[in-house]
């Protein structure tokens, strides 16, 4: 299966985790995150637009990714994230880790959380019944980053 | 020399366009926002506050005071706000 994926369809978090996990021989532990399209700001919210940048989004998904096992040892370790106009309550992206032992599969999801927020060319926009407006980036997303 | 340079999210709406090519002897990245910000209205208002502005040369991330010599495509951003 796909382990870096940058796709504008919809996806199943529960169908992809199990293939996941039916892969990752000799794991211990399987963590996985899924975001979901939310309110940020607004809270009419009708749709949420991903723009991010063909080519160097896939190159900085698979750059993270490696760093996170390499750095945790994993056995495996899956990003997606989708990109276009998505609806609230839409999954919007999900990474799972597999490890022998829980410590480093948590550590390596938070992790690929923590670089994806801020190293991945992606921004958000918000569309609402009285117009539309980019989500800007939170400081603790990049302060996140000091602690790894 | 010949770049192309590449605008995302509220950089390109400002700017009004998702990508130009330019003839430039500028530096580094620095330079060329300097250079850029003098183009237009729009592309002053997409450079007025650097520190709300990320680069990415060839399509991998550098600072401010990279040197753009030999690239092929910059691009310019607000930060990233995926996940």
């Amino acid at each position: 299966m796909q382990r870096v994926t940058v796709q504008h369809g919809p996806f199943d978090p529960g169908a992809i985790l199990s293939a996941f996990t039916g892969l990752a021989d000799g794991a211990g532990a399987v963590v996985s995150f899924s975001g979901i399209t939310r309110d940020l700001a607004a809270h009419d919210l009708v749709a949420m637009e991903i723009e991010h940048y063909p080519g160097m989004t896939e190159a900085a998904l698979e750059d993270i990714r490696s760093r996170a096992i390499a750095r945790f040892d994993l056995i495996d370790a899956l990003v997606l994230h989708r990109y276009g106009r998505l609806a609230p309550g839409d999954p919007i992206m999900m990474v799972a880790t597999a490890a022998r032992h829980r410590a480093a599969a948590f550590k390596g999801a938070e992790f690929l959380m923590d670089y994806l927020k801020s190293r991945a060319p992606f921004w958000k926009k918000e569309i609402t019944a009285t117009g539309a407006a980019w989500v800007a980036a939170k400081d603790d997303d990049e302060a996140a980053l000091t602690r790894w | 020399m010949k770049i192309e340079i590449r605008y995302f999210a509220w950089v390109r709406e400002r700017v009004g366009a998702a990508s130009e090519t330019l003839e430039t002897e500028a530096a580094t990245i620095a330079d060329l926002i300097a250079e850029l910000s003098a183009l237009s209205e729009g592309h002053r208002h997409a450079f007025s506050d650097p520190e709300a502005i990320r680069a990415a040369l060839d399509q991998t991330l550098v600072d401010m005071d990279a040197p753009i010599a030999g690239a092929h495509e910059v691009a310019f951003f607000p930060p990233m706000t995926g996940g």
